[in-house]
């Protein structure tokens, strides 16, 4: 703990895996988070739910970093992201230190954004090989067995535009937990895929949630949220509206904007 | 009167085969560092740093702007009145030259092939804890390579024909030659019509170069066992066709 809070991180609470605090963010003018507080306890999975433009997908971008925040602080697992505290005073953080920090959470994207240029097999064993500098034989064995859980075992040397939608979701979930991430951070991955796709894509999160990885999950898919999640947070208008158990949102919500909200999908 | 026994006799000749390697290797190596450092250009010219950016812009503004054979008069004659000390052998100030002139055409035909990748690439390969440099050399610019190489082509195509300007400072590539053996004898124009035959022959197997380089640049190129699965007429001809199917949009997006 000592050595921990020596290095500038935040000891606090260990079983947090992400604690965000008053983050704010703006495009422009349009101000998209408005103090937005988060805490992830370790083995959570957290649902955001909330209508386009409310911020949730923002949200998930600046916990790893890929936007900026404009003021806030977003710790993972005890560090901070993005910036480093010296003397009390917050400075960017050197790129290294974020690629070190995004190399241990994972990120799935709305448009999978697999490596086009290369296998599914390859697409898994990038960064384990050129990241994590992992012996290629050992990297692959644990592509092949990632992408058996997956159930695309059969596709490992095929090239993403060959594969479904819902396969290179698999694949693209393959490939983020080839770098053992302690932090799964997916954006509304299923929202791409044509309807009778969504249902394999939810089946493989829903199997990584009971094998208790730490996951922060966007979605419009309020069965998985409802099954999966431990905790369902609505945002609208860059705030966070209402946060529960899913029981409490789905049927108790006490916020008139989350009643309605789950009124219009539901 | 047209002499075909000179165009015979020096089709065949030493000198002939001596200029057109001339040719050839000033091109490869001016083309080969116009590649990089359009390399360095395009990436300073898309920094976010303003100094960075307005080098290279200035750069490519200048180099764009005036003619090459200027540039390389320019330095034939200049630099020895700059640096007294400094003599550069012709082959070097050609070499320099087409290489500093390049670049900036270079710069942005690879500036287009990295912004014609979807940037959903470079913020996948950033999730997965990689820094800018790595991926952009082992995610973008292996994409960005196949907007890059037909462009490039063209580059080295006519790369191979400019270097006849090195005539100009005494070197004897293939136009030099042609100048140096038919001017005394009245025979340019055969002499002429034999390097006509040696740029034609060098543009020629490039194209099968080039082609060669943009099938191997093709993730899905076809193997001859996929030729044997394919059936239908459109997969096999022109690489799509009902069984593409769903998958095919990444295609276009990861272009």
């Amino acid at each position: 703990m000592n050595l921990e809070q020596a290095n500038g991180s935040k000891a606090a609470g260990t079983n947090e895996m992400v604690h965000a605090e008053k983050i704010v963010k703006s495009f422009g003018h349009l101000t998209v988070l408005n103090g937005v507080d988060l805490c992830v306890k370790r083995g959570q999975v957290v649902v955001i739910i909330g209508p386009s433009g409310s911020g949730k997908t923002t949200l998930l971008r600046c916990i790893n970093h890929l936007e900026k925040i404009d003021s806030g602080r977003i710790y993972i697992d005890g560090q901070l992201v993005g910036y480093r505290e010296v003397n009390g005073r917050v400075v960017e953080d050197k790129e290294a230190a974020v690629a070190h920090m995004r190399s241990q959470v994972g990120f799935v994207f709305q448009r999978f954004n697999l490596f086009p240029h290369l296998t599914a097999l390859e697409n898994v064993i990038e960064a384990p090989v050129h990241v994590l500098h992992q012996p290629k034989a050992e990297a692959t064995e644990r592509a092949m067995e990632l992408l058996r859980k997956v159930g695309l075992e059969e596709k490992a040397y095929v090239y993403p535009h060959r594969l479904s939608g819902g396969q290179q979701q698999r694949v693209a979930i393959a490939r983020a937990l080839a770098m053992n991430p302690k932090l799964m951070l997916f954006d509304e991955a299923t929202s791409a895929l044509d309807p009778e796709l969504v249902g394999e894509v939810l089946k493989v999160m829903d199997q990584l949630a009971k094998e208790g990885m730490t996951m922060i999950v966007v979605t419009h898919e309020m069965g998985f949220a409802r099954e999966a999640a431990d905790e369902v947070i609505f945002m609208d208008h860059a705030v966070i509206v209402e946060q529960g158990p899913p029981e409490q949102i789905f049927d108790h919500a006490e916020n008139e904007r989350t009643r309605s909200f789950l009124g219009m999908i539901l | 009167m047209f002499r075909w026994d000179i165009v015979w006799q020096f089709l065949f000749s030493g000198f002939i085969f001596q200029a057109a390697w001339t040719t050839l290797w000033i091109s490869v190596v001016s083309q080969l560092c116009g590649v990089i450092i359009g390399l360095f250009l395009a990436l300073m010219r898309m920094s976010r740093f303003p100094i960075l950016s307005g080098l290279a812009r200035a750069y490519i503004w200048f180099f764009r702007g005036s003619p090459l054979l200027v540039q390389v008069l320019l330095l034939w004659d200049g630099l020895p009145r700059l640096v007294p000390s400094l003599l550069l052998p012709g082959w070097a100030v050609v070499v320099i030259a087409f290489s500093l002139n390049e670049g900036a055409y270079m710069a942005e035909i690879t500036r287009a092939g990295i912004t014609s990748v979807d940037p959903g690439q470079m913020e996948a390969a950033k999730s997965l804890g990689m820094r800018y440099a790595l991926a952009m050399r082992r995610i973008v610019l292996p994409q960005a390579a196949r907007v890059i190489v037909p462009p490039l082509g063209n580059e080295f195509n006519n790369m191979l024909k400019t270097t006849s300007i090195a005539s100009v400072i005494g070197l004897e590539e293939l136009t030099g030659t042609a100048e140096i053996f038919g001017s005394p004898t009245f025979t340019i124009f055969e002499l002429l019509i034999v390097a006509t035959f040696y740029y034609l022959l060098l543009t020629t197997l490039w194209g099968f170069v080039q082609s060669w380089i943009e099938n191997r640049l093709n993730p899905d190129r076809l193997t001859k066992a996929d030729l044997k699965e394919r059936k239908s007429w459109s997969e096999r001809m022109i690489g799509f066709g009902s069984r593409t199917g769903a998958g095919g949009g990444t295609l276009v997006s990861g272009r």
